[in-house]
């Protein structure tokens, strides 16, 4: 299925940064979206910025339209704040896109574990990631670093405990 | 040359102008005369010689003071000349351009030529002596003229002397004007007062007095230089003043008659809302300020903005200016305000800056 862009995507004023504060919140939250769910889409989980600028998300050629590094740094802060974003670097190249967020992807497995009444039990996360019972689910794919994080909000909630076993990590759930 | 008075060069009674030659210097003796170059008339009864620059320095001589005279030619870089022997001078001669000489001959030096002329003319009157059968008074004087009968100015002479005349009386008026000047002053000043008096009693009596009667008035005052001028003078510096000014704003709509400084225009339209004038002082974020009606609302400004932009889809500065008829500062201002409210919202790119309608 093709992406769906946004009527804001072919909307010039779209790849301004808008003055006026109530309007750039607005547009703001607009992008976050549109960016989130592109990666989603493409299941990106990480962006290069130089590369994010040439990416069609940020460069609408048909309008001829693009964002500005400025503002597409203005961009990626918001989806920081929001816990949607993190960097791997001092200088701020390349980060982690978390269009769901750990404590999200965290409340998905769980239900996934409750629903088949599999609670108490004691899974890795390869299992959980690549495994044949959870193919279909969202999670599925699920990037490991990305599993990690859901599963430790998980475990700060309580509902779950990580646990290191003979091959690598495993979880139970509670 | 010590034979010659002083003389207005009126001719007299039964006097006659028989030649005049311009470009005559005069000669005492072979000296040159300290005199410059002038006219040399011959009458019936004298010679008579003009400066041309000075009108005043005229001098005559009797002809009955001629002895002979003679041509002497010109020659290289001389100009040609008559030579007049003289008698000695009277006794009673009016004192003239030269106490004494030691010549008893004088020289005419025809600078522009009329010597030939002037020789047969001077030969004829020495010949005919018409001075004996029509004798005249004493020669005359610098003193003002009539003695006995009244002294006809005729001939060229005489338009000359009246043109003269009339150019010392022209001085006299001016300089009797530069005198009185103080007095116009104070005439001008009294001029003021009533008719800032007058001004004054039509905007308190603006029921009495018809409003035609008034924009008469006022176009009259205003013809005179003087529209109810508000001075700094008059009214002294301060808030007084910038109040009075700015009632004088609301009133017209238009700059006073006097230069203002953009400071006390400024502090004058600060004062409209106070004052109750229909005129408002805009100050923009950008800090361009500008005089507007009252009735030119923000709400109006921004909702016709809005309009105009979104029936266009977009604009920008110049092409918003061009369809409002405004200065692309003003319509840029406006464009601006309304992004201010949120009504609409920019495109920046390389193509420029352009408004669209705040569709987020």
């Amino acid at each position: 299925m093709s992406f769906e862009w946004p009527w804001q995507y072919n909307f010039p004023p779209f790849f301004t940064l808008q003055p006026n504060v109530d309007t750039r919140q607005k547009q703001l939250a607009a992008w976050c979206s549109l960016a989130l769910s592109y990666c989603r889409h493409h299941k990106l989980y990480t962006l290069d910025v130089m590369e994010a600028q040439e990416s069609p998300v940020f460069n609408n050629k048909k309008i001829e339209r693009k964002l500005s590094m400025e503002a597409i740094q203005v961009v990626f802060e918001e989806l920081r704040k929001k816990g949607n974003l993190e960097w791997l670097d001092k200088n701020k190249s390349r980060c982690l896109v978390m269009w769901r967020r750990p404590e999200e992807w965290g409340k998905l497995i769980y239900q996934w574990v409750s629903k088949n009444g599999m609670v108490n039990s004691v899974f890795t996360l390869y299992e959980l990631s690549s495994g044949d019972d959870t193919e279909g689910e969202e999670f599925h794919g699920l990037e490991e670093w990305m599993l990690m994080r859901s599963l430790q909000a998980l475990q700060t909630e309580g509902k779950a405990e990580i646990i290191t076993m003979d091959d690598g990590k495993g979880v139970k759930f509670f | 040359m010590d034979r010659f008075s002083w003389s207005n060069g009126l001719l007299e009674i039964n006097e006659t102008l028989v030649i005049q030659q311009r470009g005559v210097r005069l000669y005492d003796g072979d000296d040159k005369a300290k005199l410059d170059v002038g006219v040399v008339l011959l009458s019936t009864h004298r010679l008579i010689w003009r400066d041309i620059k000075n009108h005043e320095c005229c001098i005559s001589m009797p002809l009955s003071q001629i002895i002979f005279f003679e041509e002497q030619a010109a020659g290289i870089g001389k100009s040609a000349k008559i030579v007049i022997h003289l008698h000695p001078p009277l006794v009673n001669k009016e004192p003239g351009p030269y106490q004494h000489s030691k010549y008893s001959y004088i020289k005419l030096s025809f600078k522009e030529h009329g010597q030939i002329e002037f020789y047969r003319r001077l030969t004829e009157e020495m010949t005919q002596k018409r001075w004996e059968n029509t004798p005249v008074s004493q020669p005359i004087s610098t003193g003002t003229g009539s003695q006995g009968g009244r002294t006809r100015a005729v001939g060229i002479v005489g338009i000359e002397r009246k043109i003269e005349e009339k150019r010392k009386e022209t001085d006299k008026n001016i300089s009797e004007a530069f005198e009185d000047l103080s007095k116009l002053m104070v005439k001008a000043k009294e001029m003021v007062e009533v008719s800032r008096s007058i001004a004054n009693k039509i905007k308190d009596k603006q029921g009495d007095i018809t409003e035609d009667e008034t924009i008469r008035f006022k176009s009259y005052l205003l013809s005179m230089g003087i529209a109810n001028p508000v001075t700094r003078e008059t009214h002294g510096s301060g808030t007084h003043y910038h109040m009075q000014l700015a009632k004088q704003l609301g009133d017209m709509l238009q700059a006073p008659l006097e230069l203002l400084s953009p400071e006390d225009l400024v502090n004058a339209c600060k004062m409209f809302e106070s004052l109750k004038l229909p005129l408002r002082l805009r100050v923009f974020d950008s800090g361009v300020m500008v005089v507007q009606l009252q009735s030119h609302s923000e709400e109006e400004m921004i909702a016709s903005a809005l309009d105009n932009v979104s029936e266009k889809g977009s604009l920008t500065a110049e092409e918003f200016a061009k369809l409002l008829g405004l200065s692309v500062l003003l319509s840029k201002e406006r464009l601006l305000l309304a992004e201010k409210m949120g009504h609409l919202c920019r495109d920046d790119s390389v193509e420029g800056l352009r408004f669209y309608p705040n569709l987020f």
